[in-house]
């Protein structure tokens, strides 16, 4: 296994305020890994810095050998690092299929249509769904969309942010079971963000635990949902 | 009002009625009294008050009726499946609106002894027209609110009229030169401003809409201040002038025929008719490559923009530069059409009218800003002979125009691509307050 990201000694600032505090992280190919941690623990913001936005003030962000610590936002999107943001950002008055057009600005117009088919495959509710305007779907399927809109650039990493975010217990299922079958049938690298750390480290076969803008542990899925002090934290009172 | 109507008996509906149209009537009568019921008469030796009930009384009665009128239309109307309705009709109206308002504007200068007036009155709306359009492309469809449009409507007609006056620049060698010395303008507009949204972004405009109006009133020496520029030339026609003299080199002269007024301003209107087409065909074009789809996501959503690989920057600099560059087109005309130009054409009311033409005719839809511009420039020039109340309907108009179409004439969208049948999509029917 080879490396695809990692992170050393990252920090990030919102003005005066450290949002995080030297993160060291990795994401080996083909692995889903997701991060949990409580309401403002710094697990969006530790997303968007690998996006560039907010440029991490120190450390080190290594993307398949390169260093994209620098990188503009929009660079870093075209190096086939695909990120479903917060609250999933649809374009409301966008058709369905512009807005997984415009989520295509890295591929060949000839891999375009190949993209797509294999979208409507993932979700065919879309398909269904194809000219209406996205502001018009409801929760669930505006969150197909948009992780299928962050797909359409043929990503070798995706970067889903709380995809469970507002969403009925029977669609969570649906689009988790959707991400396990990007990973083990394209061999899809997936970081996934999770409040719902139940659901999140059943399917990631790794996680990290973020505390305050720092990383407090580490571990396989299974074994994180299995220690005491993450049942107490994170998986009390149901999931 | 509520979307669900209620079956209720006839004697619920008639109390409900009374006590809607008494409290309008009350309303009424507390804005007329010092509206309508009272006068100042002047006198020799000063002012002295007159009552006016029965006007007054006309007045409130007027008020309640209209009131009982609005609220039975208002029931009226099935409220279920509505939008969508609509939505088809415009799309089936807007079939047959599009070639009729075409020909009728290929036409007018054409029609048989119609006067100077309408054709003068034509080239001033079909400028707005333009004007709208170039905006549209910056409001409409990137969503970058910009009231400093006259701005850029200022750098093409003085680009035009600076290098006639000093360098004897004819008008179609000015007018690509006008939109691009507008389009640079658009750029140095667009930097300062590329972090800027919303609120911020329309002070920042309107700001540089006046600077640049202050900057030419100044430069004394150069653009003659508040005192403007004369003799601006009138465009040519393959070389023929238009003078009234008639004889060799002019228009008339050339074809055998009366020189008239009319066909100077002729000449103008399908100039600023085919510049306005080519407007809109640039912009619809755009819509459907990379680029305007670009606009269209950033006016959505910016965010989700970058994380997608859209070069941001690039794209607000592209939106700010090409609606310039329309708006530098229609300045170089205003300017060859007026023959003068001063600092006072370029107020900011003129941003704001054309922002009203966007807003009024519907964002983003080209149909709805051409409808929109007749309403605003046509309208209450037509109306002139109601004089002081001219005002007061157009005012109605609007207050009307908010209630029944509060997004616009136009307020749908076609996807600039579509699988299979194409799917006109009514704002109506998604929540308001995102993106």
């Amino acid at each position: 296994m080879s490396t695809m990201l990692s992170l050393s000694g990252v920090t990030a600032f919102y003005g005066q305020i450290q949002a995080l505090r030297g993160i060291d992280l990795t994401v080996e190919k083909g692995e889903i890994v997701t991060l949990i941690g409580a309401n403002g623990a710094g697990k969006s913001t530790l997303m968007m810095t690998i996006c560039g936005n907010p440029r991490a003030r120190t450390g080190s962000i290594i993307y398949q050998g390169e260093d994209i610590t620098q990188c503009a936002m929009h660079d870093i999107a075209r190096k086939r690092i695909a990120h479903a943001p917060e609250g999933r950002r649809i374009f409301p008055r966008m058709s369905v299929e512009e807005n997984l057009l415009m989520g295509a600005q890295v591929v060949k117009f000839a891999d375009y249509d190949k993209q797509l088919a294999l979208m409507f495959d993932l979700f065919p509710r879309l398909k269904e769904r194809i000219n209406q305007r996205g502001g018009t779907l409801s929760g669930g399927e505006q969150q197909m969309l948009a992780i299928a809109r962050a797909l359409m650039s043929k990503p070798d990493l995706l970067m889903l942010d709380e995809p469970s975010l507002g969403l009925a217990p029977l669609v969570v299922k649906q689009i988790f079971g959707a991400i396990r079958q990007l990973n083990r049938e394209l061999g899809l690298t997936v970081l996934l963000v999770e409040q719902n750390a139940y659901q999140a480290l059943r399917l990631a076969h790794r996680g990290y635990v973020l505390v305050n803008g720092a990383i407090t542990m580490q571990g396989g899925g299974a074994e994180l949902l299995a220690r005491p002090e993450i049942k107490a934290a994170y998986l009390e009172g149901g999931h | 009002m509520s979307d669900a109507v209620p079956a209720v008996s006839g004697r619920d509906t008639l109390i409900r009625y009374l006590r809607d149209a008494g409290g309008v009537g009350i309303l009424a009568l507390a804005i007329f009294v010092p509206f309508i019921g009272l006068r100042l008469h002047g006198h020799m030796n000063g002012l002295a008050l007159g009552y006016r009930p029965k006007l007054l009384a006309i007045g409130v009665v007027l008020a309640v009726l209209a009131r009982v009128l609005v609220l039975i239309w208002q029931d009226r109307r099935v409220h279920q499946g509505r939008a969508a309705w609509r939505a088809a009709r415009i799309a089936s109206a807007g079939k047959y609106v599009t070639p009729l308002l075409l020909g009728f504007a290929v036409l007018l200068p054409l029609v048989p002894g119609i006067a100077n007036f309408y054709i003068d009155l034509g080239v001033l709306v079909m400028t707005y027209v333009m004007l709208g359009w170039g905006l549209n492309i910056v409001v409409g469809l990137a969503g970058l609110l910009d009231l400093g449009y006259v701005a850029f409507y200022a750098v093409g007609a003085y680009s035009f009229a600076l290098l006639a006056h000093y360098y004897h620049f004819t008008f179609w060698e000015c007018l690509p030169l006008s939109g691009l010395f507008a389009a640079l303008w658009g750029v140095c507009l667009g930097f300062p401003v590329l972090r800027l949204r919303g609120d911020y972004l329309a002070i920042v405009t309107l700001a540089f809409g006046e600077i640049i109006r202050l900057v030419i009133t100044n430069w004394i020496s150069l653009t003659g201040g508040p005192n403007g520029i004369y003799n601006i030339p009138h465009p040519t026609f393959f070389g023929l002038n238009f003078n009234l003299g008639g004889g060799a080199g002019t228009f008339s002269g050339f074809f055998g025929i009366d020189p008239d007024p009319k066909q100077l301003t002729t000449y103008l209107y399908y100039i600023i008719f085919f510049l306005a087409l080519l407007t809109n065909w640039v912009t619809l074009r755009l819509r459907r490559l990379p680029m305007g789809r670009a606009w269209e996501a950033l006016r959505e959503d910016e965010i989700a923009c970058r994380s997608l690989g859209i070069n941001v920057r690039n794209t607000k600099l592209t939106a700010f530069a090409i609606g310039a560059m329309f708006g530098g087109f229609a300045g170089c005309f205003f300017a060859t059409r007026q023959n003068f130009i001063s600092p006072d054409s370029f107020t900011f009311i003129e941003s704001a009218t054309v922002l009203a033409i966007v807003v009024l005719g519907g964002a983003g839809s080209q149909l709805g800003v051409a409808l929109a511009a007749v309403v605003m420039i046509g309208i209450p020039a037509l109306l002139q002979d109601l004089s002081i109340y001219r005002m007061l309907f157009f005012g109605l108009a609007l207050v009307i125009m908010m209630v029944v179409r509060p997004r616009g004439f136009v307020s749908t969208r076609t996807p600039s691509i579509a699988l299979g049948r194409r799917k006109l999509i009514s704002s109506e029917l998604i929540s308001e307050g995102h993106g």
